[in-house]
């Protein structure tokens, strides 16, 4: 084996991430003025956008073969160039959000943005990841990363509580993940993804599947619902939501949810793709509780970061059913069902961060009261975001949500097409009360409104633009739809 | 020589015994990263016995990384645990109780 063998330049982009965080902490330990971690977040995102031209620039065409390097460890296809694109530039998003709220809220250090870029490095990772093993380290550098953005506010009460309930549950998850692929490898004797799938074909033409195979699926998908939240493993989801700072949030809303699905579609439909009658039946009970689950108890909610965070236990639920599918029409409106949620899910917690003040949150639901009058500009862009992630047309959130259902009828499981609708519809309620609450009912106490807004310019015109792309893609949608039925056909 | 079968009922021992020393502590959140860190030894067990009844190497490899990724995994979590501490005074698991709804 030589170096040349290794095929470094595949992984062009995640070493040039890296090395930019490097250098971001290297950076702040020799300058000492008072803005380095304003600078220091310019910096973050300029490395995330030359990441996402790095991929850009290396594409490969949808239809050609594959490329591995790392000895088959790591694989550079179509796919992963797509979510890494996806996640570089919601990365970069959700640090210019929180650039003005970190400085109010005494979290301005510079390790923030390098710990974002490690996360994000991870996340990069695992969207190629083509072994078990680097599927795990790219999880774990991700995880271990956001649980201390989580901490970042270090004063913070509920910040630290979030931080600990997201720290041993998300450590359990993967122990579990482990666990299953422990015995995954016992069975097949393989720890690479194509090679484990070979193994595991005449395993899936017998009639009655291996109690321990079956066992090792069971182990795997409850690691993956406790790491994406799907209900009924989503009790740490909200509690992390609310208590962690609202930029943390905005950005472990947004890009750790591809990598969620780089992982689940890597594990489930390339690993054990041949095995979708043990998963899928899993897979749609877990998509139903979280629909249900997320959307029923989104509407008891007063604090609105609690709310969007059942709303992102829904939206899980949603993202599984095309997986459920077990089919390539379902794992592509999978794909696009994602990438719309994070642009939605980025957008609205930005549009929290754009509303915040010196002192107070802008938290609560009754803050939004007569939202219209205050904050024109806001609240319409709020209304656009509340409706796409309704399902409401012509957003963008409407086509994501008709393709998974178009996957669900074309897969045969049209009783769960009808179940997924109606509690869609459930689900419209609260975000239309959102939208209620702002356009026709009266201010309750505009005292807030008094101090100084916390965020600046360049965060507002990213909202504004965030909410009008998913309105403004529509001509582009069909392409969008294509490019992902491409990326997903020559993946799977 | 031991069969797998004991290896196995070894890590699945302590996998089960960890599991449910995290949902049944309510005293203590260092009990708990002490769960964690008996869940990844679990799992590593599993990795050796397999690796070395497969006659292959690479188990034992992955097994290296995740003793570095726990070992990053506690450093992290006594971190948070001195944050929460400093924060609340208190580190008692009943406690933590703050974010419902």
């Amino acid at each position: 084996m030589t170096f040349a063998s290794l095929k470094v330049a595949a992984a062009l982009p995640e070493i040039f991430l890296a090395v930019a965080a490097c250098a971001i902490l290297l950076f702040s330990a020799i300058n000492s003025s008072d803005n380095r971690a304003g600078r220091a977040c310019w910096f973050a995102v300029a490395a995330l956008l030359i990441t996402a031209l790095l991929v850009i620039a290396g594409f490969p065409a949808v239809d050609a073969a594959a490329t591995t390097a790392f000895n088959a460890m790591f694989i550079g296809d179509a796919l992963s160039a797509l979510m890494k694109v996806g996640m570089c530039l919601l990365c970069a998003a959700a640090f210019l959000y929180g650039r003005e709220y970190n400085r109010a809220r005494g979290i301005a250090t510079c390790e923030y943005y390098v710990l974002g870029l490690f996360s994000a490095a991870g996340m990069l990772v695992m969207a190629s990841a083509n072994h078990l093993l680097t599927l795990y380290l790219g999880l774990e550098l991700m995880s271990l990363c956001l649980y201390a953005l989580v901490a970042s506010a270090r004063e913070n009460k509920l910040a630290s509580e979030a931080a600990m309930k997201y720290f041993v549950l998300g450590a359990l998850a993967s122990s579990i993940l482990l666990y299953g692929m422990s015995l995954l490898y016992g069975l097949t004797g393989a720890l690479e993804l194509p090679a484990i799938r070979a193994a595991l074909v005449s395993a899936a033409d017998a009639d009655a599947v291996d109690p321990a195979l079956a066992l090792a699926v069971v182990f795997i998908v409850v690691a993956l619902a406790f790491k994406l939240g799907a209900a009924p493993f989503h009790m740490w989801l909200p509690d992390v939501y609310h208590g962690a700072p609202t930029s943390t949030t905005a950005f472990l809303s947004a890009a750790p949810k591809i990598a969620a699905f780089a992982v689940v579609l890597r594990l489930l439909a390339d690993g054990l793709g041949d095995l979708t009658g043990v998963w899928q039946s899993m897979l749609i009970i877990l998509a139903l509780l979280s629909v249900a689950v997320g959307n029923f108890i989104a509407i008891a909610q007063h604090n609105l970061k609690r709310m969007l965070a059942y709303s992102a236990v829904s939206h899980m639920g949603f993202f599984l059913f095309g997986i459920a599918a077990g089919n390539a029409a379902g794992y592509s409106a999978s794909l696009f069902y994602v990438l719309i949620y994070a642009v939605m899910s980025v957008g609205a917690f930005g549009a929290v961060l754009c509303l915040a003040r010196d002192g107070s949150e802008f938290e609560r639901l009754d803050d939004l009261r007569g939202l219209s009058k205050r904050q024109p500009r806001i609240a319409l862009l709020i209304l656009i975001l509340m409706l796409s992630m309704a399902g409401i047309p012509p957003t963008a959130g409407f086509f994501a949500k008709l393709a998974v259902i178009q996957a669900l009828v074309g897969a045969g499981l049209v009783w769960v097409a009808v179940a997924a609708v109606l509690l869609a519809v459930v689900g419209a309620f609260y975000y239309l009360r959102v939208i209620k609450l702002m356009y026709f009912d009266a201010p309750a106490d505009d005292a807030m409104d008094l101090a100084p807004a916390i965020a600046d310019r360049p965060a507002h015109v990213l909202l504004a633009f965030n909410a009008l792309i998913i309105i403004a893609i529509l001509p582009w949608i069909g392409a969008l739809i294509a490019l992902c039925n491409a990326v997903i056909a020559a993946a799977v | 020589m031991i069969p797998l079968s004991h290896y196995l009922a070894l890590g699945a021992v302590l996998f089960a015994l960890s599991v449910v020393g995290i949902f049944l502590n309510r005293k203590n959140v260092v009990i708990l990263l002490m769960s964690i860190e008996l869940l990844l030894l679990a799992v590593n067990i599993n990795f050796v016995a397999f690796s070395h009844f497969l006659q292959d190497v690479a188990g034992q490899v992955f097994v290296f990384f995740i003793l570095t990724v726990a070992a990053a995994e506690s450093a992290i979590g006594l971190a948070i645990l001195i944050v929460l501490f400093r924060a609340r005074r208190t580190i008692n698991v009943e406690e933590l109780d703050s974010l419902k709804g």
